[in-house]
């Protein structure tokens, strides 16, 4: 459906997208994933057409964006970050400037448009001026410019940015209800977007490809270990060598809790290996009670951030199956420190609670 | 195309600034109409029409500033750009929306040698062959604010920039009589320009060689046709300049010639502008 070549965008000396490759195919959701400034509006920029590569090709459907823009640019709906509207039209004739723009023939337009008004929810609208709308409007608008015509592949760049919870949750039903008749590409920075809602995923940082898969693939690979957490009082030596002689562990590390006089534990097991049960008769033998405990997986969050945070491009194959919790304790302390902060996220999300990050 | 032009009629009908440009040419032309026609019955309209030019310096950047400026502000210009629409197309579509704008007061001025042959003789064909050329002449002017607008996403500088170039061919019988005629100085300027012309290579393509290859071959040839035949450069700052002399060529339209060559001059100018137009907008594609 897409094919994009070798595709860079170099700003003076600066390199935006840097040989960026990949194919998709008809009928999926692919997820744009990746921090800001990573290239990924200048991706989509340059696969509708907005602005033209320093190197490589987009074909579309075959047609080389480039040579034949007015075929490819028909196969393609394109929502911006910030949605292409005039302020001074209301969304009725919005609907029409855009239909009429898209060389919608005369006896489908009235149709259309109604639908996809209906689709978007904007029918209540439909006489107000756009300069009038709230954000999350203005949004929808923009969302019903890229689907008028029902082009073959669908491009929203941050969809659900400046859009409240509920707005959220909607937004991404009707993406999910596009995949039927169209292929989507999405672009975020919210990860939990992206696992929600897309089939495939593409991770880009510093404007190159560092991880392509599915999210259940790239969540597989973050199943390499697990992490309890745990607040136990008494004897340091002796809780280490407790948990040291259960089965699976890798290794452990403690801290004092100096306000409660407990120690904080980290004891990092093998994948699909839950040593819960043990460790409280193991505890319970040596007397030291366990005041709290929290079993911890790897979440697709830590390998985004894992993945864009070096500027060294990995590939999918490479990422890394047990994350740093072999190193030293003091640097292993604080990397969970860092991944227990953004692994709440998503948590968070899923339970629809959190709108925008 | 006619999406875009039915659209960008749309919003100049529905803000004030279609309704200002239209007042504005139309107040000025009442004003002289009633003072040389009206008062003191002079009997040539085309008289009134070569007194208002002026009015384009104003109303012109008022009308094309935000043409393209105003879209690439409002980022609407992805939609444009990113739609099954050429370029050319755009700037077509928009070119013609403001021409028919400015058309509308052109419709009310045609009346006006209709009114005056109530009180007397009025030689039809001079007067409107001097509406014809008012007409060429206001959408040259409207190519080049068009122009001006598709180089920055800020409206106040398209406007400023649209008053100086219109301001400058306005007074360019005024300015190419600043330049000496003799085939020497000629000579000179033109070795200048060929400099700067130089320079302005090397600034684009950073390299010393060929920009300097460029600026010597230019000169020793300026050099040669000197030394062969001098007389080649008399007057020459003067054809050149002409070449910008939008009014100027307005004159013959307002003194009973129907100008061809004016026409194929006004069209040129025109097509000039607006295929800059269309090279400007797809050159900002590939920085």
């Amino acid at each position: 459906m897409i094919e994009v070549n070798n595709l860079v965008k170099r700003y003076g000396d600066h390199t935006a997208v840097d040989h960026l490759s990949f194919k998709i195919e008809k009928g999926k959701i692919y997820g744009f994933l990746g921090p800001n400034g990573a290239g990924k509006s200048t991706t989509m920029n340059m696969i509708t057409g907005y602005i033209a590569s320093t190197e490589g090709t987009v074909k579309i459907d075959g047609h080389d964006i480039l040579e034949e823009p007015e075929a490819a640019k028909k196969c393609i709906g394109y929502l911006p970050e910030q949605p292409p509207v005039y302020f001074d039209m209301t969304v009725l004739e919005y609907m029409k400037f855009v239909a009429d723009l898209k060389k919608i023939p005369k006896d489908k337009k009235t149709n259309m448009i109604e639908e996809i008004m209906d689709m978007v929810k904007i029918s209540d609208m439909r006489n107000r001026l756009i300069k009038n709308l709230s954000k999350g409007y203005r949004q929808r608008v923009g969302l019903a410019e890229a689907i008028m015509g029902y082009p073959e592949v669908i491009i929203l760049d941050e969809p659900t940015v400046g859009l409240d919870p509920k707005q959220i949750i909607e937004i991404r039903t009707l993406i999910k209800e596009l995949k039927k008749k169209h292929t989507v590409i999405l672009s975020s920075h919210i990860l939990s977007e992206v696992s929600a809602v897309c089939d495939y995923v593409l991770i880009i940082s510093h404007g190159k490809l560092v991880a392509s898969d599915t999210p259940e693939n790239l969540g597989k690979l973050a199943e390499g270990s697990n992490t309890l957490e745990m607040l136990i009082k008494g004897e340091k030596t002796q809780i280490r060598q407790a948990l040291e002689g259960i089965e699976g562990v890798n290794s452990v590390t403690m801290e004092k809790d100096e306000k409660q006089n407990l120690w904080s534990v980290k004891v990092s097991t093998e994948e699909q290996n839950d040593i819960r049960e043990k460790v409280f008769y193991k505890m319970s033998e040596i007397n030291s009670p366990i005041y709290e405990m929290k079993s911890r997986k790897v979440s697709l969050e830590e390998i985004f951030l894992e993945l864009t945070a070096s500027d060294k491009p990995i590939s999918a194959d490479e990422v890394p199956n047990t994350p740093e919790d072999k190193d030293t304790d003091a640097g292993k302390s604080n990397e969970t420190n860092v991944k227990q902060t953004s692994a709440e996220i998503p948590e968070e999300q899923n339970n629809d609670k959190g709108g925008e990050k | 195309m006619t999406a875009i032009y039915k659209r960008e009629l749309k919003s100049y009908l529905t803000s004030m600034v279609g309704y200002l440009f239209i007042f504005f040419i139309l107040v000025l032309t009442g004003i002289y109409f009633s003072a040389y026609q009206l008062s003191a019955t002079y009997p040539k309209f085309e008289y009134t029409l070569s007194a208002i030019t002026f009015a384009f310096l104003i109303g012109v950047p008022i009308l094309t500033m935000r043409v393209l400026a105003e879209e690439r502000k409002q980022k609407t210009d992805q939609l444009l750009l990113t739609a099954p629409v050429s370029v050319s197309g755009i700037v077509i579509g928009k070119y013609l929306a403001l021409v028919t704008v400015f058309a509308v007061p052109m419709a009310v001025m045609c009346t006006y040698p209709l009114i005056m042959s109530k009180f007397g003789t009025v030689e039809f064909a001079s007067a409107y062959t001097a509406v014809l050329g008012f007409f060429l002449l206001g959408c040259a002017n409207i190519a080049i604010g068009v122009f001006m607008s598709a180089l920055t996403e800020s409206q106040v500088i398209a406007a400023v920039l649209t008053f100086v170039f219109l301001f400058a061919f306005y007074m360019m019988n005024g300015i190419s009589s600043f330049f000496s005629q003799t085939s020497m100085s000629t000579c000179v300027t033109f070795g200048l320009l060929i400099l700067a012309a130089a320079i302005i290579i090397y600034t684009m393509i950073k390299n010393i060689l060929i920009s300097a290859v460029i600026g010597v071959i230019g000169e020793v040839a300026l050099i040669i046709i000197y030394v062969v035949k001098s007389s080649i450069f008399e007057g020459g700052i003067q054809k050149v300049l002409d070449v910008f002399n939008l009014s100027g060529h307005f004159d013959n339209f307002t003194s009973n010639i129907f100008d061809i060559k004016g026409i194929v001059y006004f069209l040129s100018v025109i097509a000039v502008c607006l295929f800059l137009t269309t090279q400007s907008i797809l050159k900002r594609r590939w920085n």
